[in-house]
Parts: structure tokens; C-alpha cells; sequence
């Protein structure tokens, strides 16, 4: 498990990896079978299919009504998945795209999962702005390297 | 036991997504910045320094009146800061206003974190 060293990059994309000494099969299993994604995850209706759209669901609780409201948007079995990840709901909250990649390392499988900012569909769906949050970051590295 | 210990994770989880979401709704910036336009008028002046208002309307490519909207967005989130001179307003980036950017992904590094670890336990329970 790390995170990138850089903290510029770290606040342009949030990166954390871990080896399990499980095969990648397994992996892909926990990853992508509902009531397995239920046990270390949240309750879902989760399916392995481009363009599902799913819910994690955890208690509600005051400030968050405990809802995920995600959107498959790549699946490649056994090797990466992608989906997109929505808080506070509508047009009000907060999108991200959360990226699994799994490769084969010695005595496992190595996990990475990177969550970013506003996916291609989105960027599109704006007009008149061709500035995605990766290209937003990726200019205020310089700026950020000089916070506090 | 294993049902205690996963309670406690999950409600640690529970705790850590509300505290984002609080996060999010106590916090202008990730409105603010939540829009294309003005994430692209926040990277132009923090690129550029300081630019007046019709600068800033050539660059987006949309009408003044929206511009100026989305400064006040962008003001009131203190992401940018403002002085008048003559008939122009000038405006330059404020990007301390971001330090709650980089504490929401430290909370989320730590979400996936927990989630990593009872992944960990679940692949230990389930057959090979």
C-alpha cells in the first residue's frame, strides 16, 4: 500500500495500492460479485456490465443519506474496472471516477485504485468547457506545491 | 467477533463518508470549483496572475454577464480575490482557499484504506 509521493500528484488524483496474496481470479470475484462487494464494500446493486447504473447503500445518517450513485464505465474481466462514484446527488454533488487496475505480482495480485475528478462524458456534457478536472490539477500543481 | 469488528469498520466508514459529505456541503469550494468554466477561469488566473474581467470573458468564451456570475461563485469561495481600478475589475487567484481540497482527499486516501483492509479479511474467508 502507498500513495504517490508527490503531493501535487497525490491532490490531483488519489492513488492507493495494495498487494494481496490472493490469485488476481479472486480479486476480480470480490470486486465485481454483488453480495462479495456487499462484505467489503457497502450493499449494492452492482453489475459487471457497461453502463449499469448502481447504488451503494449504507445506513443514512444525519448530513449523508448514505447513498453512492455510481455508473459502470469500463470493465476488462479480471484486469480493470471502472465506475463512476456520485455523493450528495443531482447536479449539487460531487462526481469522481474510482478506476480498479489488478496485475499479477509475486504471491498475489497488486491492486491500484485511483479516484479522480469528472470522467470524458462529463467534460462533454458541459459547453463551451474543454477543461477537465485532470488538465484543472494538472495546472495548479505549481500553485498547489506552494500551500502550507 | 468478526461481526463486532466489522461493525466497527463499517461505522468508522459511515463516519468518514459523512464527514466528506459535510465536507462538501459546508464548503463553497467544491461548488465553486464543481463547474468546468470556472475551474478553467481558476486555472487561467492562477496560470496568468492577475486579469481583468474582459480578459477573462475572451478566454471563456462566454458571455461577460456569465463570467462575472461565475466570479462571484468564485469570490464567495474565496477562491479568488478582486480591486477595482477605474471602470475594470481585476481579479487573481487565492489558491490557499484550496487547503480543504487536499484535506477531502486525505479523508478519502483513508476511506479506501479501511475498505483495502476488509477486503483483505473477506478474501481470507472466501474459498480459494
Amino acid at each position: 500500500m502507498s500513495t504517490t509521493p508527490n503531493p501535487a500528484e497525490n491532490t490531483r488524483t488519489l492513488v492507493v495500492e495494495r498487494t494481496f496474496p490472493h490469485p488476481q481470479a479472486k480479486l476480480w470475484r470480490a470486486l465485481t460479485e454483488g453480495p462479495l462487494l456487499a462484505q467489503w464494500m457497502m450493499k449494492n446493486d452492482f453489475e459487471p456490465v457497461v453502463g449499469h447504473k448502481f447504488q451503494f447503500r449504507a445506513e443514512p445518517m444525519p448530513n449523508w443519506n448514505g447513498i453512492v450513485d455510481c455508473e459502470v464505465i469500463a470493465v476488462d474481466p479480471i484486469q480493470s474496472l471502472a465506475y463512476n462514484w456520485g455523493v450528495g446527488g443531482g447536479e449539487s454533488g460531487l462526481q469522481w471516477v474510482v478506476h480498479f487496475t489488478l496485475t499479477p505480482a509475486e504471491g498475489g495480485t497488486h491492486v491500484r485504485m485511483e479516484q479522480s475528478g469528472f470522467g470524458p462524458d462529463q467534460q462533454q456534457a458541459y459547453q463551451g468547457a474543454n477543461y477537465g478536472w485532470q488538465k484543472f490539477f494538472g495546472g495548479l500543481e505549481r500553485v498547489i506545491a506552494e500551500l502550507p | 467477533m468478526q461481526f463486532v469488528q466489522n461493525f466497527r469498520l463499517t461505522n468508522h466508514n459511515q463516519t468518514v463518508m459523512v464527514s466528506l459529505v459535510k465536507q462538501a456541503n459546508a464548503n463553497p469550494v467544491f461548488r465553486a470549483l464543481a463547474d468546468p468554466t470556472r475551474r478553467a477561469i481558476f486555472e487561467e488566473l492562477s496560470r496568468q496572475g492577475e486579469q481583468t474581467v474582459h480578459a477573462l470573458t475572451r478566454y471563456a468564451g462566454v458571455s461577460q454577464p456569465a463570467v462575472s456570475k461565475h466570479l462571484t461563485v468564485l469570490k464567495r469561495a474565496k477562491l479568488v480575490r478582486h480591486r477595482r481600478e477605474g471602470r475594470e475589475s481585476h481579479y487573481r487567484a487565492h489558491p490557499d482557499a484550496l487547503a480543504p481540497m487536499v484535506d477531502w482527499l486525505n479523508h478519502y486516501g483513508a476511506f479506501w484504506r479501511d475498505k483495502f483492509d476488509q477486503l483483505e479479511a473477506l478474501l481470507e474467508r472466501m474459498e480459494p
